[in-house]
């Protein structure tokens, strides 16, 4: 496999392609938006996080490269159910791939991004809607802002 | 018609290799296009040879060195056809030249309800240091627009009209859109700011080592570029200003190198270009650029624009054809400097580079240090393949063929 394959597997070009959890949940109550301001990317994270202190309705929106959109739509799928910390771990797992470039043995989705460690400039796509999801559970809970100028 | 420079790819050592075993294609060159053997070996002569600090010693190699230096102010100026060597600043690039007048002419002369004037088209250099010194001088900046959904028809010249009021005190303006690949009247532009006392700032980065330049038939009072965008090394640039101007300015930067006299009170200064190159200059950078200018002259500047409007013609045509692109910029048929942006639907511009680059060939994908034009353009980023002399019309073909290949993969 080459290192081109590698980095567009079939996993993020699916998720690339066919984005889930596109849009704001209308139950969201927090958000927030992150970029990277030397590729042009922008993600947009909207979630509810419930009662039970887990996450319960989860969203984003925004634009960027296949890496940046597969990653935020398997971002989206994996953070329903999770608490905070457990987002934390699993954004730390993904961090782990990205920097060893191993698929772990354990695998799921996360495993689809080993190919990004080739491409030193893209592992900042893969990371940016994490970030993101990680700053919106942050921000105190109140009914989720339209961010002005952003687009879907 | 385009003349023929294939023989000249041999000058260039950096483009025969391979990238991921294809051959390189570069259509980088807006960035900054690739150096010839002539450059790098004058770069080296210097350091082997000539080293030494100028101005300022009376040995053998520092008067090599000051004679080398001077030798390369005077190449300048006659490469842009200026009046007296006098007129030519070394700077580090385009953008430390924007910042030179922006920093040193705005602060003495810019004042409370003043216009500066710029386009929608400015590459960030060419427009930041204009906000930065508007705001510490109370003036106000305004912009030409650009007409068209695609902004394929360039600056609106009914609203310069409009816009250029006796407030406007200098009007800045890029010769050619890194983004767009508009080739903006820069002599027409000049011209009308006249007319109404403005100063005008001519942005050449990505016209100097591409289109004749002559500063007195333009009739700007300031120009700048950049070395590295013309077959010269990186870390050194020009500022073209009219002398008059030029010996009006107090420097910008100070400390060695610019004082008449020096008291521990106060100093005067040398007049121009002394005045405005503080410091030990970049004089090996300043040679290799000297030879750069030679070069490119020796195959003849008409010759390469002509080459450029060719291969940008090409590429246009061979791009219109592909479903799901959109070009930005002048439509086919209309003079284009020799670059071409474009977007896919279905691939972003960080996955058709990195595509691409998977093909041998480089391009540039992102906002091309225009995120204002962008946003005007709806879109988050362009793609961009930007020829040199050493480019052919088969680096086209396969970039077009790259494409093709992009969207099937991308699509659906």
């Amino acid at each position: 496999m080459s290192d081109f394959d590698d980095l567009y597997r079939d996993v993020i070009l699916d998720h690339a392609k066919r984005p889930r959890n596109r849009g704001r949940p209308p139950t969201a109550n927090r958000a927030a938006t992150g970029d990277n301001p030397t590729c042009g990317d922008n993600c947009t994270v909207h979630l509810r996080l419930g009662d039970d202190g887990r996450v319960a309705a989860i969203g984003f929106e925004g634009s960027g490269c296949a890496i940046s959109q597969a990653s935020a739509s398997i971002m989206t799928t994996q953070a329903k159910g999770k608490s905070p910390a457990e987002l934390e771990a699993a954004f730390g797992h993904l961090k782990d791939i990205l920097a060893s470039g191993k698929t772990p043995a354990d695998f799921d989705e996360l495993s689809a991004f080993a190919g990004v460690h080739a491409f030193p400039a893209r592992v900042k796509c893969a990371t940016l809607p994490w970030h993101t999801a990680l700053e919106a559970l942050k921000q105190p809970d109140q009914p989720a802002q339209m961010v002005e100028g952003q687009k879907s | 018609m385009s003349a023929d420079f294939s023989a000249a790819r041999a000058d260039f050592p950096a483009l025969h290799q391979t990238v991921h075993r294809k051959p390189l294609i570069y259509l980088d060159n807006a960035a900054t296009t690739h150096k010839p053997r002539v450059v790098i070996d004058a770069l080296t002569r210097f350091y082997e040879r000539d080293n030494s600090n100028v101005h300022r010693g009376l040995h053998a190699l520092s008067m090599r060195a000051t004679d080398s230096y001077e030798a390369a102010r005077a190449r300048a100026a006659a490469f842009l056809n200026a009046a007296d060597p006098a007129e030519i600043i070394f700077t580090r690039g385009t953008t430390e030249s924007v910042n030179l007048v922006a920093q040193s002419w705005c602060a003495q002369n810019l004042r409370p309800g003043d216009v500066v004037l710029a386009t929608e088209m400015e590459h960030h250099s060419n427009l930041v240091p204009w906000q930065v010194a508007a705001r510490r001088a109370g003036a106000r900046l305004r912009f030409v627009p650009i007409a068209g959904d695609d902004a394929e028809h360039g600056l609106d010249l009914d609203a310069l009209d409009r816009l250029l009021t006796p407030q406007v005190k200098l009007f800045a303006f890029t010769h050619i859109s890194n983004t767009l690949g508009t080739i903006n009247p820069a002599a027409e532009l000049c011209a009308r700011a006249r007319k109404v006392g403005a100063l005008t700032v001519v942005d050449a980065a990505q016209s100097a080592g591409h289109e004749p330049l002559d500063v007195r038939a333009m009739g700007c009072d300031f120009l700048a570029f950049s070395g590295h965008k013309m077959a010269g090394p990186t870390g050194i640039g020009v500022l073209y200003g009219r002398r008059a101007l030029l010996d009006a300015l107090d420097p910008w930067q100070t400390g060695g190198g610019i004082v008449a006299n020096v008291t521990y009170e106060g100093a005067t200064w040398k007049p121009s270009p002394e005045r405005h190159e503080a410091g030990t200059p970049n004089i090996a950078d300043a040679v290799a650029l000297h030879a750069a200018m030679d070069y490119l002259d020796a195959l003849g500047r008409p010759a390469l624009a002509a080459h450029d409007h060719a291969l940008a013609a090409q590429a246009t045509a061979a791009l219109a054809d592909i479903p799901g692109l959109r070009i930005i910029g002048p439509r086919p048929g209309s003079p284009r400097a020799g670059l071409v942006s474009f977007a896919l639907t279905d691939a972003h511009a960080h996955d058709v580079v990195t595509f691409a680059d998977q093909d041998g060939i480089a391009l540039r994908g992102g906002h091309h240090c225009n995120q204002p034009l962008m946003r005007k353009l709806g879109l988050p980023s362009t793609v961009r393949a930007s020829f040199y002399l050493y480019n052919t019309e088969a680096d086209i073909t396969a970039l077009a063929t790259s494409l093709r290949r992009i969207q099937k993969f991308f699509g659906g």
